[in-house]
């Protein structure tokens, strides 16, 4: 690709005492693309969020964010970056303008208009002058959105942005981020540890468990060439899950209770397996496709490994 | 010009102590306890005015005189408390033969006495007030995240902190003047600002008793010398505790042990000087405006260079510590 990516990671890992947080990943982020950085709890993701804005200082491994390495050339970097780490962080005994304008003053070329801009793009007008205190948390994601936006960042980043927003205010969130992305051209990088989210929002994703990044695809890539979630409720489920183990139909096949087995595997099999489960004399009462959640996903792409 | 620019980050710092309101709490204390002491104060002229009928200085300063004599002459005084009084003693009669009142009646002389008194605890913990949470307040309200995110360097955001610190120093001396004048004034009068004042007694542990450097200056320049010496001591303690709430990120551990080091000192300096070595805390350099009064120091040896220099050592070991940890540590 001739455009330069706006976020690049080498080989970024982060142990902290003996324990390897990050494992040597890498990845790049394009301008004009938002990127979904997915993985379950306590996979990494707000860990290599804090490397990419300078919090915490990466054991090996390079970032780069506009072509400005994150330790050596810091304030550039940061000037073209904005971010939530997290929770929208802001001083509650402020007034949610008075952060902005406080953020204001770390910032080059940001003004009082540039201030009032934010403040109508995020749609809190009526509110501003007030204590951040008083916010209700979808105000405060919005006052934080603003102070991430308020230096024109050529890279935005926000980490699960849609805790604790309603659903409406997730669509909203997501209407947000896609028209600033049409009209000004940044990069995007959300994390989040749902799927269906990540699949509305993100043109590419990141899959990421136990400090690793899994793999890294569009998400029609992701989410559609995969096998769907099959279970399978039999009497003898003993017998049952060998002869499905052994079939090559089937990309993993684990036993769930006494009688249930959940299998990844090719849809369109099914009825030859269920008729090698009749032939040798299983007697299977329902035959169920799971819709595809992240965890059938991560089984399928790290082969049984599970959501901790 | 660096944009962002230092006086803008300062401008940061201050709004979040200001809508915290630490200062005007710190002063309506001040009030408070002035206001106390004004009172206290108010009694003994009144009590003094009624046993001797009158208010001459001169007849109490002989008193006082008669008094260090006849507790010198009882035996089975303690050799430390011993040369304490007889430099009281001669320090007392020097005032007298020179006619000059040691205790100008006046809210200048209140404010000598305040800040004589208070240079050790109360300024240092008014401060402390102020600023124990500047790093480890937010830290706890998760801010710190968003504040080193953004393109200043951290040196820069410690250093905003610091002068900070510097600059509240110089607003509390500012208040401790005012507000002490203001109301002491109320039962003392307000003038007395050239009243003269002796300085420059020379008070060794053994005891000697030196004239040859003591002068008299106008109590304007005595006040001068005694808030300079006070902001000196108060932006030392805002620095060590600038240090510690760095690198404690608990701000109510963080003003236990400031409290800690205040109250250690003013013990160690009371027990006395067995424990030589003990000169170069910093906590035992507070009483500075104890070398303008000539009062024998703590520990042999100590002079106002001398607790300058540990005090300047101390500031820039816990300024350094304080950067170090502050640019280098991962934030959480
Ligand atoms: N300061 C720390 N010291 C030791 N281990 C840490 C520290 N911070 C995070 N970890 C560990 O690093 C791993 C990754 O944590 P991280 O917060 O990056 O996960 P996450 O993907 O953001 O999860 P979540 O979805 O819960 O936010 C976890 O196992 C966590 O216990
Ligand atoms: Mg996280």
């Amino acid at each position: 690709m001739s455009v330069k990516p706006t976020v690049q990671l080498e080989n970024v890992t982060k142990i902290i005492g003996k324990k390897t947080i990050i494992n040597n990943i890498s990845f790049d982020i394009y301008p004009g693309e938002v990127f979904g950085f997915l993985g379950p709890n306590g996979a990494g993701k707000t860990t290599t969020i804090r490397m990419l804005v300078g919090l915490i200082k990466p054991t090996s491994g390079k970032i780069h964010i506009c072509g400005f390495d994150v330790r050596k050339h810091f304030v550039q970097a940061m000037q073209r970056l904005g971010s939530i780490v997290e929770n929208p962080e802001l001083y509650k005994y402020l007034s949610g303008r008075e952060n902005l304008q406080m953020f204001a003053r770390m910032l080059p070329g940001v003004d009082d208009e540039r201030i009032q801009e934010v403040i109508d793009l995020v749609d809190l007008t009526a509110r501003i002058d007030d204590h951040v205190r008083t916010y209700s948390l979808g105000m405060r994601q919005r006052l934080g959105i603003a102070q991430a936006l308020l230096g024109r960042p050529d890279v935005l980043i926000l980490d699960e942005p849609t805790n604790g927003l309603d659903p409406m205010g997730i669509k909203d969130l997501r209407l947000f981020i896609r028209k600033l992305v049409d009209e000004t051209g940044l990069s995007v990088l959300v994390s989040s540890h749902i799927l269906s989210e990540i699949e509305l929002l993100a043109d590419r994703v990141a899959i990421m468990s136990h400090g690793k990044i899994v793999k890294v695809g569009s998400v029609s890539d992701l989410v559609g060439a995969q096998s769907a979630g099959v279970d399978w409720r039999v009497r003898d489920s003993f017998r049952a899950l060998s002869i499905l183990q052994e079939s090559p139909h089937v990309q993993a096949a684990e036993l769930y209770d006494d009688h249930t087995i959940h299998t990844l595997m090719d849809e369109s099999k099914t009825s030859i397996l269920n008729e090698a489960l009749m032939k040798a004399g299983i007697e299977v009462w329902t035959i169920e496709r799971k819709v595809q959640t992240l965890e059938d996903l991560f089984i399928s792409l790290t082969g049984g490994d599970h959501i901790v | 010009m660096s944009n962002p620019n230092m006086l803008g980050l300062i401008r940061n710092e201050v709004m979040k102590i200001a809508s915290k309101k630490r200062l005007p709490i710190v002063i309506l204390i001040l009030v408070i306890l002035v206001s106390m002491f004004t009172y206290a104060q108010y009694r003994e002229i009144q009590e003094k005015i009624e046993k001797q009928g009158t208010l001459d200085w001169r007849v109490e300063l002989q008193q006082e005189i008669v008094d260090r004599q006849n507790r010198l002459a009882s035996s089975g005084i303690q050799n430390d408390f011993r040369q304490f009084l007889e430099f009281d003693l001669k320090q007392k009669q020097y005032y007298l033969d020179n006619d000059i009142n040691p205790n100008y009646p006046g809210a200048p002389t209140f404010i000598r006495i305040f800040f004589s008194q208070g240079i050790t605890l109360v300024l240092p913990l008014f401060i402390i007030i102020i600023m124990a949470d500047i790093v480890s307040g937010e830290y706890n309200d998760g801010t710190i995240k968003t504040l080193l995110s953004r393109p200043v360097r951290r040196w820069r955001i410690l250093m905003a902190k610091w002068l900070t610190v510097l600059l509240y120093t110089s607003m509390l001396m500012a208040a401790t003047v005012i507000v002490c004048y203001g109301i002491s004034g109320i039962v003392l009068g307000y003038d007395g600002w050239t009243a003269p004042i002796l300085t420059g007694f020379q008070a060794s542990a053994t005891g000697e008793f030196a004239t040859e450097y003591i002068h008299t200056l106008p109590m304007w320049k005595y006040l001068l010398m005694s808030a300079g010496l006070a902001w000196v001591v108060t932006a030392v303690v805002g620095t060590i505790s600038l240090m510690i709430s760095v690198l404690v990120k608990n701000t109510a551990t963080g003003i236990g042990s400031m409290m800690a080091v205040l109250i250690a000192g003013t013990l160690l300096s009371s027990l006395g000087s067995s424990w030589t070595s003990s000169k170069y805390l910093v906590n035992l350099n507070f009483d500075l405006i104890n070398y303008l009064e000539g009062q024998a120091p703590p520990i042999e040896g100590m002079s106002l260079p001398f607790s300058l220099t540990v005090l300047g050592v101390w500031t820039a070991g816990c300024l350094a510590v304080a950067f170090w940890n502050f640019t280098q540590k991962d934030m959480y």
